[in-house]
């Protein structure tokens, strides 16, 4: 092979790097499937369900040593709302809050409703 | 051949090249994203969900704070809001103080679905998006993209055509290949360098990027 394919062959290979993306900063598990059922195919994503799947992927994340992504527990304790626990609820918005203090007006309007 | 290599390394470079001005966006650099449902403009009832449930993973790997989209949606509906033509209406004042994030991103679905043609199919996702700073109204970024993904394998022959093309629509039919197509979309839109966002506080190269 000719020094200058080799050359080439590496630039190409630094640009498309530059260009992919890295590695995951979360976990995904199921989130957005399950987003994307409950409004097209409804019987895939009852709350149950998501509930089921979502207490599944924490546990995954965890394995994984990685943190669950953004909305995750605000979107789990909506569902566990709609299902009437609400201690469980209040649980996941009060992490929800903790893990991303940007939700911290949005989670306290949802705990305040817990409590109306 | 030495051309030709150059040729095709220029064309990697065009891929990241040429970025955009980012002067407003780090003016106000956002650390969370209300993403409202896009507005449907296509002919196809998915559209909206199909992107609004693909667009979380791109911002928030981009290291967004991204409100949760389905609660949000289901929280606009319960307070009046049935649509998101209703919701994209919402004066940012209110936005701000009901659920306080940074930004709003605004997007529309201009064409979504699978066209098909009598020996191929081509699944299209067209999106806009407006990124507006809530305290101030300014816009922060916009964009647009155009994907389109063909059915066709590239099986040759006229009878392995005809037979891949029916079985691309009936397997085409039954899943929504459109929603795969918006996933890609979305990262293209949001994620491509010197075009989509810059790196938000949660990525590790926040800050890095988009410097003049």
């Amino acid at each position: 092979m000719k020094p200058t394919w080799i050359v080439a062959g590496v630039g190409a290979a630094v640009l498309l790097g530059g260009c992919a993306s890295s590695s995951n900063l979360y976990y995904w598990g199921h989130y957005e499937q399950d987003v994307y059922d409950m409004y097209i195919v409804p019987d895939k994503a009852t709350a149950e369900k998501q509930v089921e799947d979502m207490e599944a992927d924490f546990e995954r994340a965890r394995g994984a040593g990685k943190p669950v992504p953004p909305g995750f527990q605000a979107h789990l304790g909506y569902l566990y709302f709609q299902l009437g626990k609400f201690d469980l609820a209040r649980r996941s918005f009060e992490t929800e809050k903790a893990n991303f203090p940007e939700s911290a007006v949005l989670m306290d309007r949802f705990i305040q409703k817990l409590e109306g | 051949m030495q051309r030709a290599f150059a040729f095709a390394v220029l064309a990697l470079l065009s891929g990241c090249a040429t970025p955009r001005d980012y002067t407003a966006f780090r003016a106000r650099p956002p650390r969370s994203v209300l993403v409202l449902p896009p507005l449907n403009q296509s002919l196809d009832i998915k559209a909206t969900y199909g992107v609004l449930s693909t667009v979380t993973k791109p911002l928030a790997e981009m290291g967004y704070y991204v409100f949760p989209v389905a609660v949000i949606d289901q929280f606009m509906k319960e307070n009046g809001l049935p649509t998101a033509y209703e919701m994209h209406q919402v004066p940012l004042d209110k936005i701000d103080a009901i659920i306080h994030p940074d930004a709003v991103l605004y997007m529309s679905v201009d064409e979504y679905g699978t066209k098909y043609a009598i020996l191929d199919s081509s699944t299209i996702v067209r999106l806009q998006a407006r990124l507006v700073d809530v305290e101030s109204g300014d816009l922060l970024w916009d964009g647009h993209v155009d994907v389109r993904v063909s059915g066709n394998s590239g099986q040759s022959g006229l009878l392995g055509a005809v037979i891949e093309s029916a079985i691309n629509q009936v397997v085409a039919s039954s899943t929504d290949k459109a929603h795969e197509v918006a996933a890609q979309a979305n990262t293209q839109l949001l994620v491509r360098p010197g075009q989509g966002l810059l790196y938000g506080p949660y990525h590790p190269k926040f800050g890095t990027d988009g410097q003049k």
